[in-house]
């Protein structure tokens, strides 16, 4: 059941993200481009999501727990930290770039263009760069 | 200049918040992309199959419209390759630094008054925002 949910939720996350624009990555820098062809259409789809999720989110937190699961998963870190600054910052020059965030790319694959698996595979790579880069320090931690 | 669909992309969004309210609600999760993915090496066993199965959502429903309507995905990245293969890197090791992209904090993290996310959108946003200046009319 869990498996099917998750199934179903990436699919109308995947079909969500091409109807609004988001998987063309001209469309994007467009929307990024405030000083030049401006396009704010994208700012619609973030709109969207939050306009339905948000009251979701505070009405059904306060009351239940989840239908598949014994508990949330919430986020609780509540520290502005380097790493969240530096990360914020280096996933917009990379957005911005090349026109693509995580959840597009993904769905791009799907078109199997050049462009799109250069992305991903580079996105990839440096995400478990990060993946390794953390257990090297966890490792180096325990061990001193 | 691409066209303004404010409808299209709102419909787009509804249907990203509906996904996202379906993870909480039945999941109890956030719906994060690169937290979703990214968290896969470092997940419990039994906390893989569900994160999987999102992804193979996600390209079953990128096939599903590349099918459809092919031209949602426009024709080619505006760099070239070794931009891209930068931006990649970037976009990588930034989201899992910063713990989220636009789908965590963006659409998550912003609806749920996160402080994190706050910040976060406000920096990703506004260095986008330059680097695509920079690119377009600096260089």
């Amino acid at each position: 059941m869990q498996v099917l949910a998750a199934f179903i939720a990436g699919l109308v996350f995947a079909v969500g993200l091409a109807i609004g624009g988001m998987t063309d990555p001209n469309k994007v820098v467009s929307f990024l481009d405030i000083f030049g062809n401006w396009d704010p259409s994208l700012a619609f789809v973030m709109g969207g999501a939050i306009l339905l999720y948000a009251p979701v989110y505070h009405y059904i937190v306060k009351k239940t727990r989840p239908l598949l699961h014994h508990t949330f998963h919430l986020p609780t870190s509540k520290d502005i930290d380097a790493r969240l600054i530096a990360g914020g910052m280096l996933f917009g020059v990379g957005w911005g770039m090349g026109g693509f965030c995580p959840g597009p790319a993904i769905v791009s694959t799907a078109t199997l263009r050049g462009d799109v698996l250069t992305f991903v595979g580079s996105m990839f790579a440096g995400m478990f760069a990060v993946y390794l880069y953390d257990r090297f320090r966890t490792t180096a931690r325990e061990s001193s | 200049m691409t066209e303004f669909t404010p409808i299209a992309s709102s419909i787009g969004g509804l249907l990203i918040g509906l996904s996202a309210a379906m993870m909480l609600v039945l999941k109890g999760r956030i719906a994060g992309i690169s937290g979703i993915i990214g968290g896969l090496p470092t997940a419990p066993a039994e906390e893989r199959p569900w994160r999987v199965a999102f992804m193979a959502g996600l390209l079953g429903g990128g096939f599903l419209m590349f099918v459809l309507t092919p031209a949602q995905f426009g024709v080619q990245a505006p760099v070239g390759t070794a931009a891209l293969v930068v931006a990649g890197l970037f976009v990588g090791v930034g989201t899992r630094i910063g713990s989220g992209c636009t789908s965590g904090h963006g659409v998550c993290g912003l609806s749920r008054l996160s402080p994190r996310s706050m910040v976060a959108t406000a920096l990703f946003m506004s260095f986008a925002a330059m680097t695509v200046f920079v690119i377009r009319h600096v260089l």
